[in-house]
């Protein structure tokens, strides 16, 4: 029913691109192999033997500098927030050496761009450049903005905004009640026909079990996949960190993981008794993996997401009381980060979203307890995940990589892709270059990162989203023409 | 030392090194002239977010009893109550170039951040539900004033665990002293976990009779509207420490303010077991070694940095 595209935005500048010997991983195409790739007019137009294919005369060429040079790049260019230099249009070549990985460009379905009303958190510009640096070729917004997104004229004015200034294709989720209260369906119908990609409360559950039926049934006429934000307000009331020792000892309201397994439970039963659509949003614990397992068992219509913060901290990690280790749902054991891993091999967590929440440097800079939830996550995730759980011989990187992208497909889009004549949505990567977490400033608006300061293996050099070249890393250098 | 911010962050020798100079201390409040000039010229600003008329009340005369110049700062009727974040009260005040801060907050942590933002010794007067080190430390000069070492005994401490800062610190303090801690209280007042801590825990007073020393906590009256238990009159009937349930060989202690009633009866805070006044007593000498252990060793800080040259507004500016 849908009648507008329901992703808008990107650059307009279909890529002209020729990637020479590059190592080609792409899960779903049954890719891994050393490929030339180019890319005519935006286009996956070539997928040929390494090295057979020449470029254009009048071709500028690109290299991956080492970590040393691009940290002296980067320390030169100082506090300028462009990541990498802008060339002018023409055709570009980048020598993989048959080292560099080209991957499908990853898909994140849950991240804040806190536009309208909280620009100074994040705007459609600086989150959607974020996107791109982490190798994102598009994102899913959340609607829990000032004012929230709840209305067709709200959502068409947002979607101009994003036609306008987002560096990545951005689809909308606008809210299941109005205003987040849990009171009213907005007018979903109306919100399809606007191009809402789907409904979330996100920020919020949907406490009362008879209005998410309502929306459930709802979803018969309007469509549109339901993204569930799971939390028992009346555990989690006052709650500042994961229930267990460390906030016995630290003395922090405790939130406990039945908070969010409970309504897990709860919702995935109503969409089976309604035959609904539903995703569940950033799974934290051992006990919500079991309950999206049992209903994937009953045939029930759900998906799950995880965040990398979920996968690669626990509760430990909050023992210094760092507020940018403060999240919903806050970080548990290391026996549910297991658990999450677990069910994201197994595919009962079908995707990784980073919930990427941005929130100023003084909203952040106070005691722990007053402190808004979130974490940033665009620019690192990959990085993140690749250095945790790659190289740590927990994952492999074809499984990490098809679940990074895997978000798509859950909301009714197309999967990027690797193939002839599919729209380049490409992320190079460089798996070997280590860098330390924003040394150098970030592409957010917001520097509230849980993973500042690691240091990670694996950069993203280059993304293309739906056609165009929206990233180029300062690790790439400018190798001459040919 | 630098700061006193939490029990954790001590051993047992400096707890009995901060306790020992209280007892020195205490020789000096029984002269006529109670006052040393051991921190003359020395500046420690109380900045309280919370009402307390106790702590604040013993810090000023402990670190005037040093002869320290003492600067109240209260949060209420102040510009935090014009907005101003705790980064920029601590920046503002720390203009002043106070030793020390003496700090009390409703937040975990800000002790811990505040000494990241100034140079001042931070004394934690409590933050939040966490900790309020000095009251430990008192409580443990307390105890060996009157039975001498703790080793090997058991110590209850009864009621509201969940939201005190109190019991935090003082099962990691009486556990660095050598005694066998025990929580008791209603299953809702005590936070999963908490054992973790070492210590036991126990749900009625059955078992009170065993313990040498027994420590209530306040059973704040706020608790009833958020329905942590049923009824303040089925609290007192569980879990009140009373004549019934003291045995005359055992010790009482309490933080204050005592709800007379509600987790003590009146005749156990008026009898000759109650430690609750020598307590009170303690708070002036303990703090006073902690001030002292903090800013004796420490330089006085400079008054005022010189006076940077005038620029002028306009021109030879570096490039």
């Amino acid at each position: 029913m849908s009648a507008q595209a329901p992703l808008i935005g990107g650059r307009e500048a279909p890529a002209e691109l020729l990637l020479r010997d590059v190592h080609v991983l792409d899960p779903r195409a049954r890719i891994d192999a050393r490929r030339d790739v180019r890319v005519r007019e935006g286009r996956i137009v070539e997928l040929a033997e390494p090295g057979s294919l020449d470029a254009e005369p009048g071709t500028r060429g690109l290299a991956a500098r080492e970590t040393g040079e691009t940290r002296a790049a980067e320390q030169e260019a100082g506090p300028e927030q462009e990541a990498g230099p802008e060339w002018e249009a023409g055709p570009e070549l980048v020598d993989g050496e048959g080292r560099l990985r080209l991957l499908p460009a990853f898909f994140d379905p849950h991240v804040h761009l806190r536009t309208p009303g909280q620009e100074h958190k994040e705007d459609i510009d600086s989150g959607t450049r974020a996107a791109a640096a982490g190798g994102f070729g598009a994102v899913i917004a959340m609607p829990n903005t000032d004012p929230v997104l709840d209305s067709a004229p709200l959502l068409r004015s947002l979607r101009d905004a994003a036609a306008r200034a987002a560096r990545v294709p951005v689809g909308f989720l606008p809210a299941i009640t109005r205003g987040l209260l849990g009171e009213q369906l907005t007018e979903m119908a109306e919100l399809r026909e606007q191009g809402a990609l789907g409904f979330s409360d996100d920020g919020r559950p949907v406490v009362s079990a008879g209005m998410l039926r309502k929306a459930l049934r709802y979803q018969r006429l309007c469509g549109g996949v339901l993204s569930l934000h799971e939390e028992d307000p009346t555990l989690s009331r006052g709650g500042a960190m994961h229930e267990g020792a460390l906030s016995a000892a630290l003395g922090i309201g405790a939130i406990p993981s039945v908070a969010e397994s409970t309504m897990v439970a709860r919702d995935a039963e109503l969409a089976g008794y309604e035959d609904a659509r539903v995703h569940f949003q950033h799974l934290s614990c051992a006990a919500s993996v079991e309950a999206v397992a049992a209903a994937k068992a009953r045939g029930f219509r759900v998906s799950a997401e995880v965040c990398p913060h979920h996968l690669l901290l626990s509760e430990a990690d909050v023992r210094g009381l760092d507020t940018n280790m403060k999240m919903y749902p806050p970080l548990a054991t290391d026996a549910d980060r297991r658990a999450l891993l677990e069910g994201l091999r197994a595919g009962t967590i079908d995707c990784v979203a980073t919930d990427h929440a941005p929130h100023a440097r003084e909203e952040k800079e106070v005691p722990f307890e007053q402190a808004p939830m979130g974490t940033t996550g665009l620019e690192t995730a990959f990085a993140a995940l690749h250095t945790g759980l790659v190289l740590s011989g927990e994952i492999d990187l074809a499984l990490l990589v098809a679940r990074m992208s895997a978000g798509a497909e859950l909301f009714a889009l197309p999967a990027p892709s690797i193939a002839v004549g599919r729209p380049a949505n490409l992320t190079l990567v460089d798996l070997e270059h280590v860098w330390v977490a924003g040394e150098h400033g970030w592409q957010s608006r917001s520097a509230n990162c849980c993973f500042a300061g690691r240091r990670l293996q694996g950069r993203v050099l280059m993304t293309l989203a739906a056609g165009a070249i929206v990233h180029r890393d300062r690790a790439l250098a400018l190798a001459g023409a040919s | 030392m630098n700061h006193l911010i939490s029990i954790e962050d001590l051993d047992r020798r400096d707890i009995e090194r901060i306790v020992t100079q209280a007892e020195r201390f205490e020789e000096v409040a029984d002269r006529e002239i109670k006052t040393l000039p051991t921190l003359r010229g020395r500046m420690v600003l109380n900045l309280f977010y919370e009402a307390s008329t106790r702590t604040r009340g013993s810090f000023e005369l402990a670190a005037k009893r040093l002869s320290a110049d003492v600067v109240n700062f209260v949060a209420s009727g102040s510009s935090v109550e014009k907005g101003e974040s705790l980064k920029d009260t601590v920046l503002t005040l720390s203009a002043h170039k106070p030793d020390a801060i003496v700090l009390r907050t409703p937040w975990a942590g800000a002790s811990e951040l505040v000494s990241r933002w100034c140079d001042a010794a931070i004394v934690n007067a409590g933050d939040g539900k966490h900790e309020h080190p000095t009251q430990a430390l008192l409580d443990v000069y307390t105890l060996r004033r009157r039975v001498g070492a703790i080793d090997g005994a058991s110590i209850w401490i009864v009621g509201d665990v969940a939201h005190s800062r109190v019991a935090r610190s003082n099962v990691l303090a009486f556990q660095r002293m050598g005694a066998n801690v025990t929580l008791a209280g209603p299953p809702t007042l005590i936070p999963r976990g908490i054992e973790q801590l070492g210590c036991e825990v126990r749900y009625t007073l059955e078992e009170l009779p065993g313990a040498d020393i027994v420590y209530a906590l306040r059973m704040q009256r706020e608790r009833m509207s958020d329905t942590w238990v049923p009824s303040l009159r089925e609290y007192a009937s569980w879990y009140q420490v009373n004549a019934r349930r003291l045995a005359p060989r055992q010790l009482l202690m309490h933080p204050g303010p005592v709800n007379r009633g509600v987790e003590l009866s009146g005749e156990v805070v008026d009898s000759p077991q109650a430690l609750i006044t020598a307590q009170v007593e303690a708070g002036v000498v303990v703090r006073m070694a902690v001030l002292y252990e903090l800013l004796a060793s420490r330089e006085a800080r400079p008054s005022a940095p010189p006076a940077s040259a005038p620029r002028p507004l306009v021109g030879s500016r570096p490039a």
